[in-house]
């Protein structure tokens, strides 16, 4: 590019050699100068006798030119463009800028962001409760025999939460007893008291971590599968069409999924207390020489019935929740594709949160209780 | 038997006053029409106008910020939701992407409502969807999922879930969207043989020029501009008579008055 300043005060833009998006575009500063140098040019016009090929970039760079020009009241002269160039500046020109379609990018003062998060959390509330509210008719419905659901459903919703978890279980269950074994086992040592490795596994496993556990894995399993097939179903209008049809999402969709889990959770809780005494049994038989009988012995007289009921009782509320939060995420899902991605990744945030918060509660109170 | 013929003259649905807002933002005020028993009706605009919105309105999938709609004499927005559901019973609705059952087959998304509604047992369920698939020409497709086939065709099973319970009304959501020209002209063909022989109400949310001087007994034309409703009547009349510029443009495709039409001809 070349500026020029003929005789009459005019200036001339020449445009020279293969002009492309690739290869860049020249600094915009010289011509912005010349416009603004004393005299200020009458007119702008164009040479492209050497200009050999063209795209959009230089499309662009002579539409800047037009409104730097027509901000100065300098006139253009676009009579010496090729015809094709010219044909496209007056595309370009011919619907003027809708001035309030450019969204105006206001950020919240510090103050305003508390307060919208405030809110935030007041709305969530409140749907949380809105929902809780349905979920609690529907199952009032199904006790009455009225609710809708496929019972073919209520089979696969199962076999999933529940048979198809058990690898996944077994293997977190086990680790969990032999690390809960090796803790114990350096500190009992000490006392010599090695042999009560069994009650510390067999107690925490049967009511606390058996439930826990299980509850975690199936909040990243099963919770963030509900929340992504119900978010899908939504984007996909398909909770549109229940809802016409006259099939209420929260007993199609939500009953059965809570059913599932809440049925399921006590048997993989139970499931996990034994792997997870077999792993604590692991550590104890290889690490501290106690014989297998021994250790079994030891965790029969420890670990009583009421141990198990505490986290059986505990597991079924856990599933209600994880179902809970899967669902109720996936019926708040927006109705894009990441959206559902959200939609996972807050159900299994918020079922993990609500299963230790309610097993912080739960434990302070059976404390209380003396259970 | 041939169904019995209702009166055309009736109205099958009548909206009232509606205005349609999302929060605060009004999208659209003083909608007022009815919609003649078997009759198509269109619901037309450019984009971003409200159809749909519209549309969601009348089946209850959004509260109208202000006004009625009445399915016969009786009040939709004010029935409680067992009427509701009661009302719905009679209507069909294919939704813009088909919206179906992707964990059902067609045959089960086809049967799902038969399964619930009514006393058939499984083998006729199943007996009525494949008829229902045959009608929009998916017989053969019954154990296939949603997944498996074209776009086309999961409209076209769509329209079977609609139909299932045979419905009185129809409503299409923009039903030639992302379909080519022949399927789309097939669909209008199929949607005018439902009203001629079953006498279905058919309401179809649409910009499709053509589809809507094909099949168009009735139109309400909306404008985002005014953000009402500036037009109603008998589409190709519209297109001749109409005595507003947007309309006459809109369904020209963009051509207004004579003269223009000579320019398109001399250019051709």
């Amino acid at each position: 590019m070349k500026l020029e300043r003929l005789p009459q005060g005019a200036l001339r833009v020449r445009l020279a050699g293969a002009w492309g998006l690739a290869s860049g575009l020249p600094s915009f500063d010289p011509i912005r100068r010349e416009l603004a140098s004393e005299p200020p040019p009458g007119r702008v016009t164009f040479d492209v006798g050497e200009l050999k090929e063209w795209d959009s970039g230089v499309l662009s760079f002579l539409v800047r030119i037009e409104d730097l020009c027509s901000e100065r009241g300098v006139a253009t002269d676009r009579d010496s463009l090729p015809d094709g160039l010219r044909r496209l500046i007056a595309l370009a020109e011919a619907v003027p800028e809708t001035k309030d379609a450019k969204q105006e990018e206001k950020r919240p003062s510090f103050l305003e962001r508390i307060g919208l998060g405030a809110q935030g959390v007041g709305s969530g509330a409140v749907e949380m409760v809105h929902f809780l509210g349905e979920a609690a008719g529907s199952f009032a419905r199904l006790l009455r025999g009225r609710a809708r659901f496929r019972g073919v459903d209520l089979f696969l919703l199962i076999q999933d939460a529940g048979a198809q978890a058990l690898p996944i279980v077994s293997l977190i269950s086990f680790l969990v007893g032999l690390i809960l074994a090796f803790v114990g086992a350096v500190q009992l040592e000490q006392f010599g008291a090695q042999i009560y490795v069994a009650n510390l596994v067999g107690i925490a496993m049967a009511r606390e971590m058996g439930a826990m556990m299980a509850a975690i894995i199936m909040a990243g399993r099963t919770g963030a599968a509900y929340a992504a097939q119900i978010g899908t179903m939504r984007v996909n209008q398909e909770i549109d069409a229940l809802v016409t049809m006259g099939l209420p999402p929260i007993d199609f969709l939500v009953l059965p999924r809570m059913l599932a889990l809440c049925l399921m959770m006590p048997l993989l809780a139970v499931f996990a207390d034994f792997v997870g005494m077999i792993g604590g049994g692991v550590v104890g038989v290889s690490m501290l020489d106690l014989p297998p009988i021994v250790y079994y012995q030891q965790s029969a007289s420890a670990v009583d019935l009421v141990d198990f009921a505490t986290g059986i009782f505990k597991a079924s509320i856990f599933g209600v929740l994880i179902a809970f939060s899967g669902c109720l995420r996936g019926m708040q899902c927006g109705n894009n594709a990441s959206a559902v991605g959200d939609a996972a990744t807050s159900a299994v945030v918020t079922g993990i949160v609500m299963i230790i918060v309610t097993d912080a509660m739960l434990t302070v109170l059976f404390n209380i209780f003396g259970i | 038997m041939e169904p019995a013929r209702p009166t055309e003259t009736e109205a099958e649905i009548t909206v009232k006053d509606l205005t349609m807002a999302y929060g605060s933002y009004v999208l659209m005020r003083d909608l007022s029409f009815s919609i003649r028993r078997a009759s198509i009706f269109i619901i037309m605009g450019g984009s971003g106008s409200g159809k749909s919105t519209l549309l969601r309105h009348m089946i209850g999938l959004k509260e109208p910020a202000k006004g009625d709609i009445l399915y016969g004499n009786e009040s939709f927005t004010q029935a409680d939701p067992a009427d509701r559901e009661r009302m719905l019973r009679r209507v069909g609705i294919l939704f813009q992407s088909g919206a179906l059952f992707s964990s059902l087959t067609l045959a089960e998304n086809v049967g799902l409502a038969l399964e619930e509604f009514t006393e058939l047992r499984p083998a006729e369920i199943r007996e009525v969807a494949s008829l229902k698939l045959s009608l929009v020409g998916l017989k053969g497709f019954e154990d296939f999922y949603p997944a498996q086939i074209s776009g086309g065709m999961q409209k076209r099973a769509g329209l079977a879930r609609a139909m299932a319970l045979d419905p009185a009304i129809l409503y299409f959501d923009e039903p030639s969207a992302g379909l080519d020209p022949i399927s789309s002209r097939r669909l209008d063909e199929l949607i005018l043989e439902l009203r001629e022989s079953l006498g279905t109400t058919i309401v179809v949310v649409t910009h499709e020029l053509a589809s809507i001087f094909t099949i168009g007994d009735d139109c309400v034309f909306l404008d985002p501009e005014t953000r009402t409703m500036i037009a109603t009547g008998n589409p190709r009349e519209l297109r001749d008579h109409s005595d507003d510029p947007k309309v006459r443009t809109f369904l020209r495709r963009g051509d207004d008055g004579q003269a223009s039409n000579e320019q398109e001809r001399e250019r051709g």
